[in-house]
């Protein structure tokens, strides 16, 4: 065996993993636009829908999060198109991320929503403002900066997860390791810098989001 | 609970077909189990060990554990699984894909676990501390029998939360060539080609293994609280 670390070949690999990237940095991006709006239908349907719709939405939120997110993306992925919906890898795998981590900020939403004070609602009605216009200028104003800071550490733990989008060969950063890795045989410096890739955006993001925590905290204009 | 959603599955998906792949998918329901209790009992030692000595170890150590705990939490399980298998061997070190599987995927929800653990300590009472120094205990004796038991309640649910995690991650294991519940489903989807079937009964296999970890830390919980209440009557 050669020596454990080779500088040039790590060189060699690191272009092409930062190209690579740029995918995975795109699939965490869409995936949380995605898992956003799908959290907050999953949060309005399971607080305010009728007694089925509840009970439905309460049922695929807590499956959602009680299976693994791999096995989603298989399912996504081999079984959809059976039902004539065949979709491009990265797209299923947007959706997969998108709908595992929705479950999660769901539960982040009714936390945020349920913090509200009723009196807010009751206000709204003497004032004669419709329910959508309650919600949107009212409700939903007060109840999302408090869940911020809650709804970014999904943002990392969903940027965390990409790797498993090279199960169905989209080509992110796992997967191009993967790829030197077995055209060369050497794993070594690929995965090494996969690792230090994601360890180095984790450690940021985690300091963006205690400094957007304490901005929130200390805007002007927020109760309490 | 978890045997009424399982046995929901079954019907759903059919006794006819299932009845050619089901046993193959239990014996991957037995590595599945295998690699999360493993996992398991990784994770609740490496998280002691991690939260005991970045509150109370000397500086080297302190310094280990966080470095560790951020290592493990900044990165994916994926990737720490990867490293484990196809760079360890570079160091001479080749160990079985079951042992990479446990260690990888204890260690990753170990450090997750470090955080509750120090949080669960953190939460004790400073009055009990004062109260055992009062008592002329030692630290260590002061941890042990008074502040670990109180603190341990509080640990519970959020332990439950990564064990369900941990059992999600399990499906990782597959992609080491381990033949787990994930590694059978593919390969009975690629042999038999009943892809709607094969996965919706996985995934259903998964879910009565969460619920059975919820019930099972549902009733640890309900058991630990009421020692606590009666060793505070007591």
């Amino acid at each position: 065996m050669s020596k454990v670390w080779d500088w040039g070949y790590a060189w060699e690999a690191f272009p092409l993993l930062a190209e690579a990237s740029i995918i995975t940095v795109k699939a965490t991006l869409m995936g949380f636009v995605v898992a956003l709006t799908v959290g907050l239908l999953f949060a309005i349907g399971r607080m305010a829908g009728p007694m089925w719709l509840r009970w439905t939405v309460g049922g695929v939120v807590e499956f959602i999060r009680s299976t693994p997110l791999l096995i989603q993306i298989f399912f996504l992925y081999y079984v959809m198109p059976e039902f004539g919906l065949t979709m491009s890898a990265m797209v299923t795998g947007v959706i997969a991320l998108g709908l595992h981590y929705g479950a999660y900020c769901s539960e982040v939403y009714r936390a945020g929503l349920a913090n509200v004070p009723k009196g807010q609602w009751e206000a709204s009605i003497a004032l004669n403002l419709s329910t959508w216009s309650t919600f949107k200028n009212v409700i939903l104003p007060q109840a999302i900066p408090p869940v911020v800071p809650a709804l970014g550490n999904y943002l990392v733990a969903l940027f965390k997860e990409t790797p498993l989008l090279s199960v169905i060969a989209v080509l992110e950063l796992m997967q191009t390791a993967k790829i030197l890795g077995s055209e060369t045989f050497r794993y070594v410096e690929p995965i090494t810098l996969v690792g230090a890739f994601f360890l180095v955006f984790s450690l940021v993001s985690a300091a963006l989001i205690r400094r957007l925590e304490r901005h929130l905290n200390a805007s002007p204009g927020r109760r309490i | 609970m978890a045997i009424l959603c399982f046995g929901a599955g079954l019907w759903v998906t059919g006794f006819s077909s299932l009845r050619d792949f089901l046993p193959e998918l239990l014996r991957g329901v037995i590595v599945t189990v295998q690699v999360t209790a493993g996992g398991a009992v990784v994770a609740v030692v490496a998280a002691f060990g991690a939260a005991l000595a970045r509150l109370y170890g000397p500086k080297p150590l302190r310094w280990f554990a966080s470095t560790y705990v951020e290592v493990f939490r900044g990165t994916s399980a994926l990737v720490q699984l990867f490293w484990l298998f196809f760079v360890l061997p570079h160091f001479g070190l080749t160990l079985s894909p079951l042992v990479v599987g446990i260690a990888a995927l204890g260690l990753n929800i170990g450090a997750y676990g470090a955080e509750v653990v120090r949080g669960a300590i953190g939460s004790v009472g400073r009055g009990q501390w004062e109260a055992a120094t009062a008592l002329n205990l030692t630290r260590a004796q002061a941890l042990r029998c008074i502040i670990l038991p109180q603190a341990f309640v509080a640990m519970i649910p959020p332990w439950g939360n990564l064990f369900i995690e941990l059992l999600k991650a399990t499906s990782l294991v597959s992609l080491i060539t381990l033949s787990d519940l994930a590694f059978k489903a593919q390969q009975i989807n690629q042999n038999t080609l009943r892809t709607a079937e094969v996965f919706a009964s996985v995934l259903l296999i998964y879910l009565a293994l969460s619920l059975l970890i919820t019930v099972a830390m549902r009733a640890l919980e309900a058991r630990a609280a009421r020692g606590l209440r009666r060793g505070r009557v007591g």
